[in-house]
C-alpha cells in the first residue's frame, strides 16, 4: 500500500540550522531521509524534487545520522540503554525524590537501573538532582569529565534545567557547563516524572546511541587522553586533563 | 616476636577509648604521620554536598574541618525581592526535608509583625502537618543513616512509610514536597474529605511500624557496636556550641521549644520529650526514633480535637478572600486585587521567631520596612550551627565512627548553605 | 521575655556597669525586648547578660539598613533556658569601617555565624581565628546580601536563545 506523504511548508527555522542539517530546512530533510530509505530498499525515488537525492559522503553521513545501521549496533544500544549505572549525585531537594525512585513504590530496579555507583568512573548516567551553585559547578564538571564514555546526563528539576525558583547570583543552569540529554521539569519532579525522563533517555539511547552530541555541544577536544599518548603525538592534551602543577578548579 | 604480632596482642576487647590511649602512649604515633584527606563534596556518605577536610593519623581522626557553600542558593537574598506570600515557596526550599517548618517559622514571624491572630483550626492543621513532616524527616534520616552504616534494607522500609505521608500531603495541598500549604494567617486550604480517615489509618499503624524499625536495628550487634559509646559529647559543650534539638536532648538536656515556649497551640497536647543519658551516637539514634512515637501521639490528638472554624484569618488585608465572595462583594475584589498585585503590607519592625524543627531550633528573623517586600529574611538554621559540633565530636575517633556521627548529626545541606 | 520594665532595668544596669553611652536604645516590640548597643562594647554587654542568665547565643546574623547610616547591623539573639527568656542585642557599624570585636572566645557558637556575616555583609570580626568566606567561593568579590548588591541571575536558556546564552561555541 502506498503511503502518500504531504510535505508541509514550515517556512524554515527561526534561528538557523543545526550543523549537518540540509540548508533548506526540515522539509528537505524529510525528503532526503525518505529518499535514503528508498535507496536502501532499491525502490524508485519519490518526492517533488527527485534530483535532491544525496550522493557520496553526504549520503553516508545522512544514513548514519538518521537511519539505524547494523544489528550489532542496535544490540549494543539495547544493552547500553537497559543497564544505566546512575551516579549518586544528589545536590538538594530533588535528591530526596531521586531516592524515592529507588524506593519501593516507583521501583527503578524494574528497569535495571538500581545500581547506583558512587565512583564516577563506574557510572554512566549523571542525574543532576538539585540546584547547582557557582561553587559546585566546577566540581560537577569534574565529576562529569571523570565518567567514561558513553555517558549521559539528566538534569532533574527546574533549578538545574533552567534557573528554577531562584534566579540569582548564586546559581548556574547545568546547560552552561555540561551537555544535558534530558531535562526533567518539576520542583521537585515527582518520582514518576523522573522515571519518565529516564525512560525517555533509554528510548533515545536505544534509537541512536551517539546522538551526535559532540557536534551539538562543540565537545570536540574533551576526550580524555593518556599523558603518554599526548607526549608522543602532536595532539594537544585535552581540555580537562590536568598537567603538572595544574590546580584549576580544585 | 615481630612488630605485627606485638601489635596484634595489644588489641584488647576493652572499650575503644582505652585502646586508643594505649596506642598513643605506646609511641605508635611516632611511626605514623598526619594525612589530610578530602571527603569531597561528592561523596555517598556526606548527606549532601558537605566537604570535610579530615586530618588522620592512621585511622584515627585528629581534626575535621567542614567546608560548606556548595549548595548556597542565595535564598535570603531572593526573599528580599519577592512579596511576603511569594517568599513562602522560596523559603520552603531551604531545609528541604522539613519544608513545613521553614514555612511555619517565616509565617510565624510575619504574623507576629502584622499582629494577626491565627484561627484555632488553622493552628491544629498546622500542628498535624508539622508533626507529619517531623515523622517524615526522621524516616528519611533513619533510612539514609542505616544506609551509611550498611543496614541497607532499612532504606526501603522507611521510604515505604514516607510515601504514605507524602500521599497525605498530596491530599491536603496537591504537592508531595514544598507544598506552600502554610500561609500568613493560617493554611491555604481546608483539608479535603477523606483526609481525616486516611490520616487516622496511618496514625493507627505507624507505632507498630516504628516498633518494626526499632526491632530491626536495636538488636543488631553491628549497629550497637558502631553506635554505642562512639563520639559522645556532653551537654555543656553542646550548649556552648549552640547545638539544639535531638543532639542536645540525647546528651540529657530536655530543651524542646514545643514544651518550653509553646507556639501554635502545642500546649494543648500531651506528649513527652525523649532524652538520652550518655550523649553518644546510640542516644541520638534512640531519641529520634522515640520522637516518632511522640509525633504520632501529637498528630492523633490534633486530629481528634480538630475544631471547626476558618482555616485562615478573616483579615482581608492579609489573606485572600474566598472566591465566591469576589462575585458579590466589591471590597473582597479590591482586597484580592491588592493582595495579588502588591502583596500585604507589613508594619516596620524586626522579629525573630524560633520553632522546634526536627534538627533543632529553627528561627526566622524578618525585618520589615513597611513595604510589601521583606527587607531582610534570615533563617537561623539548626544544621548550620550543629555542624560546628562535628569537630569536637569526632576528634580521636576512627573514620568509621566519623561516618556514623555524621549520620547521627542529621545535617541537611540546604539549610546549612541556604 | 523580660517585660518592658525588666528591659529598662537591664539597660540601666549596663549603663552603670559599662558607661552611660553603651546602650543607645531599648525597644519593646510585640513582646520582644531589644537592646541597641555600641559596637565597641559588645563583648562586655554579652558577658554581662550572661551573668543575668542569658547563657545561650541562639543566633548571630547581619542586617543591611541601606540607605540609613550606620548601615551594617549585627544581631545577637540570646536565650535564657532556665526562665525561657529571649533578648536581642543589636549593634550598627558604618560600611566604611565595618569592624566589630569577635565574641567567639566566650561564645564558641559564633564561629561559623560570624564567618557568614563577614561573607554576606563584609563585617570584619577582629579576633576571629579564621575569618574567611564560608558560603561563597573563596575568591568571590563582593558581599552578596548587601542591599545594593544586584540580585544577579542568568537568562533562562531556551532553544531560541541557546546560542547567545551559551556563547559562540555553537
Amino acid at each position: 500500500m502506498e503511503v502518500k506523504r504531504e510535505l508541509l511548508n514550515t517556512g524554515g527555522r527561526a534561528s538557523g540550522t543545526r550543523p549537518g542539517a540540509p540548508a533548506g530546512g526540515p522539509a528537505d530533510l524529510r525528503v532526503q531521509s525518505l529518499n535514503a530509505r528508498q535507496l536502501l530498499r532499491g525502490g524508485d525515488l519519490e518526492g517533488p524534487n527527485p534530483s535532491a537525492h544525496l550522493e557520496g559522503t553526504d549520503f553516508e553521513r545522512h544514513v548514519e545520522e538518521s537511519v539505524l545501521t547494523t544489528t550489532l549496533d542496535r544490540a549494543v544500544a539495547w544493552a547500553r540503554s537497559n543497564s544505566f549505572f546512575p551516579a549518586t549525585f544528589g545536590l538538594a531537594c530533588c535528591a530526596i525524590e531521586m531516592m524515592s525512585i529507588v524506593a519501593a513504590r516507583v521501583d527503578v530496579a524494574r528497569f535495571g537501573f538500581e545500581a547506583f555507583r558512587a565512583s564516577p568512573r563506574q557510572a554512566d548516567l549523571l542525574i543532576l538532582s538539585g540546584r547547582v551553585s557557582i561553587k559546585m559547578a566546577p566540581i560537577v564538571r569534574r565529576i562529569y569529565d571523570q565518567m567514561l564514555e558513553p555517558k549521559w546526563a539528566i538534569s532533574m528539576g527546574a533549578c538545574c534545567s533552567s534557573m528554577g525558583v531562584f534566579n540569582n547570583y548564586a546559581l548556574v543552569p547545568a546547560d552552561k557547563f555540561m551537555p544535558i540529554d534530558v531535562h526533567v521539569p518539576g520542583c521537585p519532579p515527582r518520582p514518576e516524572a523522573l522515571m519518565h525522563g529516564v525512560l525517555k533517555l533509554r528510548k533515545m539511547v536505544q534509537d541512536d546511541p551517539d546522538m551526535g552530541w559532540r557536534e551539538r555541544y562543540g565537545a570536540h577536544g574533551t576526550e580524555e587522553l593518556l599523558p603518554e599518548l599526548t607526549a608522543t603525538t602532536e595532539a594537544p592534551a585535552a581540555v580537562n586533563v590536568f598537567g603538572e602543577g595544574d590546580t584549576a578548579g580544585a | 616476636m615481630s612488630e605485627y604480632r606485638r601489635r596484634e596482642q595489644s588489641i584488647t576487647l576493652g572499650p575503644l577509648h582505652e585502646q586508643l590511649d594505649e596506642q598513643s602512649e605506646g609511641g605508635a604515633e611516632s611511626t605514623q604521620e598526619l594525612l589530610t584527606l578530602n571527603f569531597g563534596p561528592h561523596h555517598p556518605a556526606t548527606h549532601g554536598v558537605l566537604r570535610l577536610l579530615v586530618t588522620l593519623q592512621g585511622e584515627i581522626v585528629r581534626d575535621v574541618k567542614p567546608i560548606i557553600g556548595y549548595v548556597h542558593t542565595g535564598i535570603e537574598k531572593t526573599a528580599e525581592d519577592k512579596s511576603y506570600w511569594k517568599v513562602i515557596p522560596v523559603i520552603e526550599r531551604m531545609d528541604y526535608l522539613s519544608y513545613y517548618f521553614n514555612a511555619m517559622a517565616f509565617c510565624g514571624a510575619v504574623e507576629t509583625l502584622i499582629d494577626v491572630e491565627v484561627p484555632k483550626r488553622a493552628q491544629y492543621l498546622r500542628v498535624i502537618h508539622l508533626e507529619l513532616n517531623r515523622i517524615m524527616s526522621h524516616l528519611v534520616w533513619l533510612g539514609t543513616s542505616a544506609l551509611d552504616l550498611g543496614a541497607i534494607s532499612m532504606f526501603w522500609y522507611c521510604f515505604r512509610e514516607r510515601e504514605k505521608i507524602l500521599d497525605l500531603f498530596e491530599m491536603s495541598s496537591g504537592q508531595r514536597m514544598h507544598t506552600r500549604y502554610f500561609q500568613v494567617g493560617g493554611v491555604i486550604e481546608d483539608i479535603p474529605p477523606g483526609f481525616a480517615e486516611k490520616l487516622r489509618g496511618f496514625l493507627a499503624e505507624m507505632p507498630s511500624r516504628v516498633d518494626q524499625y526499632r526491632d530491626m536495628l536495636n538488636g543488631n550487634e553491628i549497629v550497637l557496636q558502631r553506635l554505642r559509646g562512639t563520639c559522645p559529647l556532653d551537654a555543656e559543650t553542646l550548649l556552648s556550641l549552640g547545638v539544639t534539638g535531638p543532639l542536645l536532648r540525647a546528651a540529657g538536656n530536655p530543651w524542646d521549644l514545643r514544651k518550653a515556649d509553646p507556639y501554635c497551640s502545642y500546649d494543648d497536647f500531651d506528649f513527652k520529650i525523649p532524652i538520652g543519658t550518655a550523649g553518644d551516637n546510640y542516644d541520638r539514634f534512640a531519641c529520634r526514633v522515640a520522637e516518632m512515637y511522640e509525633s504520632v501521639k501529637i498528630a492523633s490528638q490534633a486530629l481528634e480535637g480538630l475544631p471547626e472554624g476558618p482555616h485562615i484569618t478573616e483579615d482581608r488585608k492579609v489573606a485572600l478572600p474566598p472566591r465566591h465572595e469576589l462575585a458579590t462583594s466589591m471590597e473582597a475584589l479590591i482586597h484580592h486585587f491588592k493582595l495579588v498585585t502588591e502583596g500585604m503590607r507589613v508594619p516596620p519592625g524586626e522579629v525573630y521567631f524560633p520553632i522546634e524543627s526536627p534538627r533543632g531550633e529553627l528561627g526566622c528573623f524578618v525585618r520589615s520596612d513597611g513595604s510589601s517586600k521583606p527587607a531582610r529574611v534570615h533563617m537561623r538554621d539548626p544544621s548550620f550551627v550543629n555542624l560546628q559540633a562535628t569537630s569536637p565530636m569526632v576528634k580521636g575517633a576512627y573514620i568509621a565512627d566519623m561516618i556514623a556521627t555524621l549520620a547521627m548529626l542529621d545535617p541537611i545541606l540546604g539549610g546549612i548553605d541556604r | 521575655m523580660p517585660d518592658a520594665t525588666g528591659l529598662e532595668l537591664i539597660a540601666g544596669e549596663l549603663r552603670d556597669a559599662e558607661g552611660a553611652d553603651v546602650v543607645t536604645d531599648t525597644l519593646f516590640f510585640r513582646d520582644r525586648a531589644t537592646l541597641s548597643v555600641q559596637p565597641t562594647h559588645i563583648r562586655a554587654v554579652l558577658a554581662h547578660l550572661r551573668t543575668k542568665g542569658y547563657t545561650f547565643l541562639a543566633s548571630l546574623h547581619g542586617v543591611d539598613y541601606y540607605p540609613h547610616e550606620p548601615r551594617l547591623g549585627v544581631c545577637y539573639e540570646l536565650l535564657d533556658m532556665a526562665s525561657v527568656d529571649r533578648i536581642t542585642v543589636k549593634l550598627r557599624v558604618a560600611s566604611d569601617t565595618p569592624e566589630v570585636e569577635s565574641v567567639t572566645e566566650d561564645w564558641p557558637t559564633a564561629d561559623h555565624q560570624e564567618r557568614e556575616v563577614y561573607d554576606m555583609f563584609g563585617v570584619v570580626f577582629r579576633g576571629h581565628r579564621d575569618l574567611r568566606r564560608i558560603l561563597m567561593p573563596e575568591d568571590y568579590e563582593g558581599h552578596p546580601q548587601r542591599r545594593d548588591f544586584p540580585i544577579g541571575g542568568e537568562p533562562v536558556i531556551f532553544t531560541f536563545n541557546e546560542r547567545d546564552a551559551l556563547g559562540s561555541s555553537e
